[in-house]
């Protein structure tokens, strides 16, 4: 067991930080740093610098554009990523429907969609909750009946992040009543400007729009939009769901986010002297880092394990629970270290960053709403009672 | 020993359970909470009506003598019914502060006021650099003459927007660290060179930044001894956080009540998800923090009410550390218990569980009260 990196790895951790900081766009680094909304163009701007350097998909195979980098590899790209502030690439393309699509989609469907999802050209969005399927996904009722050389789709989709963005939309549907749950359920590509496709807005309790109902009413979606075997959508659902997982574990953002917590903690005053010098709060940052450094030791494991473009088993869902878990304590941490100045409320500051003289510390405005939306990041991606389902069931056999 | 309520408290509690149910439900909180000053005026009548804004005082300033054991009742109704109206900043804070410190004839000019529901307070105490810090005061009133000139700032000052004056704690003496030296000041909310930034805040509610630039004072707009506010700012202030631990009582019955009810209607996996015992657990959870938040919140009502310094300190500050706790233990795991669904700006969960959050932070958080509690 060795931590170190080999000459060959340190000399492209400085070329990784180098291009970022000749081409990461200042702007949308002051957006990330200060915890501001990013919007559409944001996205797109970033992934198709990283495109262009063919460094946008570190997870694909090189065959299909990938740069045939080895786990550690990946991993120094994560974390100079986290270091510089970096905007995360929208996952729902590149990480989740890609490797599908790779795996289980046609040659055609892999020609007609990869290239556009690596250069950005057109945005993904998942379509997988319905309101009355959230932890029981393989209940969902979206109906995909057959007609001739269509599907004709009804149904509604919820929590579709940036659905109001997207050009298209991965789904999963009902396409046989008779089978049991699972088994009816079929992979399947919607263009979200299809007629009938129409999606409405979610308010969540920061205030923001993110997430979307997509409702789908007799929507004429051509056959060979089908990825795989119809009926066997839950087998890719599943193997999509473990990319979706490891992804939102985010160490290298977590350890970005103590940095930004020590900063805060050490403008801000308490009795005379910076907050960061008071021995409880400093206790609670200590106890989070530890969390985080475990974690982090058990994500190397992992990852050291998985050879290029295989997904993950069961131990997603343990850095799922724990990345999670981090992340929403150093919310709290964030909210707690500017005292009262969490009250302040200003829409057009989470947007925009403060067009006048802050109240309280620069960033404070946005901490008491980041603490409240991330609740959501322990029901997202399969909530983690159902990861932990998940664990007893796969890796405990109970 | 008696810990029921008395057959007047029940009845007081009984009126305004009516109230938030026939003028305050959810929809309407809402609609007030944008409406740009972040109370109705209607309401604030019917307060006055209902003889809420009396509670604490004694009854020759129009009052009704019920004391910390009333403003707990009236304190969790506003909690069950996320009420925004400036029942803490008026009556729980400005009202006592006039009654504890105020002369004879400041109080005579002014309860009956607020008792009617005439004149709004609001109190200035918090400052940049403090933090949690009550004595922590670097805002200025120097003596010239028979006047005072204030100047120097305060922060998220809530409810200064609709108050009719505001009462400000500054420094005439002494290092900016030290409880002596502080006085009150009575501060019209037109007065010239007093200059404000009104805004929302993440729980609904309203507040401002507030800065005075040598604001002239007479010598009747001093409240209390000077010099000598530190102890009477530390009373109201720990009457005022035993009330907000009353509020969370109400928030967090409201959020257990309807969490138990959420369990048992959704439905996953051809079930009510309140058939799996991991979320039974939770939810029982839930309810025992409920039941000791309640426990701590009339023992601090008794204690501030008996008035023996030690014990107040060490009982409110209990409280409000089960307060602090409560935003894990009970509106994280409300959040989660209802899914995504728990996070939409359109349920009411969402708004229950940012009001507990925001909580802890309001008269010093989990932290300083754990600390403040083992120092007394």
């Amino acid at each position: 067991m060795d931590l170190n990196y080999t000459p060959e790895d340190q000399a492209f951790q400085l070329e990784v930080r180098e291009f970022l900081r000749q081409n990461y766009p200042k702007d949308i680094q002051d957006k990330v740093a200060n915890g501001i909304a990013l919007k559409k163009d944001d996205y797109v701007r970033w992934q198709k610098i990283l495109a262009k350097q063919g460094w946008v998909a570190p997870g694909w195979p090189e065959q299909h554009g990938g740069p045939g980098w080895t786990p550690v590899q990946k991993y120094i790209f994560d974390e100079e990523c986290g270091a510089a502030n970096c905007l995360r690439t929208v996952a729902f393309g590149l990480v989740m429907l890609a490797p599908v699509l790779m795996k289980y989609g046609s040659d055609e469907q892999r020609e007609k969609y990869l290239a556009d999802i690596y250069n950005s050209d057109v945005w993904w969005c998942q379509g997988y909750s319905e309101p009355n399927a959230g932890s029981d996904l393989a209940s969902l009722q979206t109906k995909a009946v057959k007609q001739g050389d269509h599907y004709i789709v009804n149904g509604s989709k919820t929590w579709t992040t940036h659905g109001h963005y997207a050009d298209k939309m991965f789904t999963l549907v009902r396409t046989s009543q008779e089978d049991k749950k699972q088994k009816g359920i079929s992979f399947l590509l919607i263009d979200m400007d299809a007629p009938g496709v129409s999606t409405s807005p979610i308010v969540t309790i920061d205030g923001m729009h993110v997430v979307n109902q997509v409702f789908l009413e007799d929507v004429k979606v051509p056959v060979e939009n089908l990825v795989g075997v119809e009926g066997e959508g839950w087998t890719i659902a599943k193997s999509l769901l473990m990319h979706e997982r490891t992804y939102i574990a985010q160490v290298p953002r977590s350890k970005k986010q103590i940095e930004r917590l020590k900063k805060i903690a050490s403008e801000e005053r308490y009795n005379g002297k910076p907050l960061i010098e008071d021995q409880s709060f400093k206790a609670k940052i200590s106890a989070v880092e530890i969390e985080l450094m475990a974690l982090e030791m058990t994500n190397l494991r992992v990852l050291s394990k998985i050879s290029a473009g295989e997904a993950p088993g069961a131990e997603s869902s343990l850095l799922k629970i724990k990345g999670t878990e981090v992340q929403q304590a150093i919310t709290a941490l964030l909210m707690e270290a500017v005292g009262y100045y969490a009250f302040p409320y200003n829409k057009v500051t989470m947007t925009q960053g403060w067009q006048e003289e802050p109240i309280g510390h620069e960033q404070a405005a946005m901490l008491a709403p980041h603490y409240f939306d991330w609740r959501k990041s322990s029901i997202y991606g399969g909530s983690n009672e159902i990861q932990k389902n998940i664990m007893a069931k796969a890796v405990l056999g109970l | 020993m008696n810990l029921e309520l008395s057959e007047e408290m029940v009845m007081l509690q009984d009126a305004l359970n009516k109230f938030l149910q026939n003028e305050y439900d959810f929809e309407k909180r809402q609609q007030i909470s944008r409406n740009g000053i972040g109370y109705k005026e209607e309401n604030w009548q019917s307060f006055a009506d209902m003889g809420l804004l009396g509670v604490p005082f004694e009854e020759q300033y129009g009052g009704f003598g019920f004391g910390q054991t009333g403003l707990c009742v009236v304190m969790e109704a506003i909690g069950k019914g996320l009420v925004l109206e400036p029942y803490l900043s008026s009556v729980v804070l400005g009202g006592q502060l006039i009654q504890q410190a105020g002369s004879e004839a400041q109080k005579e000019a002014l309860l009956p006021l607020l008792v009617g529901g005439e004149l709004k307070l609001a109190f200035a105490y918090v400052e940049r650099q403090a933090r949690y810090n009550l004595s922590d005061v670097e805002c200025r009133a120097e003596k010239k003459g028979e006047q005072f000139s204030l100047s120097g700032s305060k922060s998220v000052v809530f409810n200064a927007e609709t108050a009719d004056k505001i009462i400000v704690a500054a420094r005439t003496s002494g290092d900016n660290i030290s409880e002596k030296g502080i006085s009150l000041f009575i501060v019209d909310s037109k007065a010239a060179g007093m200059q404000a930034r009104h805004y929302e805040t993440f729980d609904g509610l309203r507040a401002s930044e507030l800065s005075f630039d040598n604001v002239v004072l007479d010598s009747d707009a001093l409240l209390g001894t000077v010099d000598e506010a530190y102890p009477i700012i530390e009373s109201v202030i720990d009457s005022a956080a035993a009330a907000i631990c009353a509020e969370g009582v109400g928030v967090v019955s409201e959020l257990r009540q309807k969490t138990v009810e959420y369990l048992k209607t959704r439905k996953q996996f051809n079930q009510a998800i309140g058939n799996f015992q991991v979320l039974q657990h939770r939810a029982v959870d839930m309810f025992m923090a409920e039941e000791q938040m309640r426990s701590l919140s009339y023992l601090a009502a008794i204690k501030v009410t008996e008035g023996e310094p030690v014990g107040r300190v060490k009982s409110v500050s209990a409280a409000k550390v089960y307060l602090g706790d409560a935003r894990a233990t009970v509106g994280e795991q409300a959040a989660q218990l209802h899914g995504g669904i728990g996070v939409t700006d359109e349920l009411d969960v969402a708004h229950y569980v940012k009001r507990l959050g925001m909580l802890n932070a309001l008269f010093g958080d989990r932290d300083y009260h754990l600390q403040r509690f083992s120092q007394a």
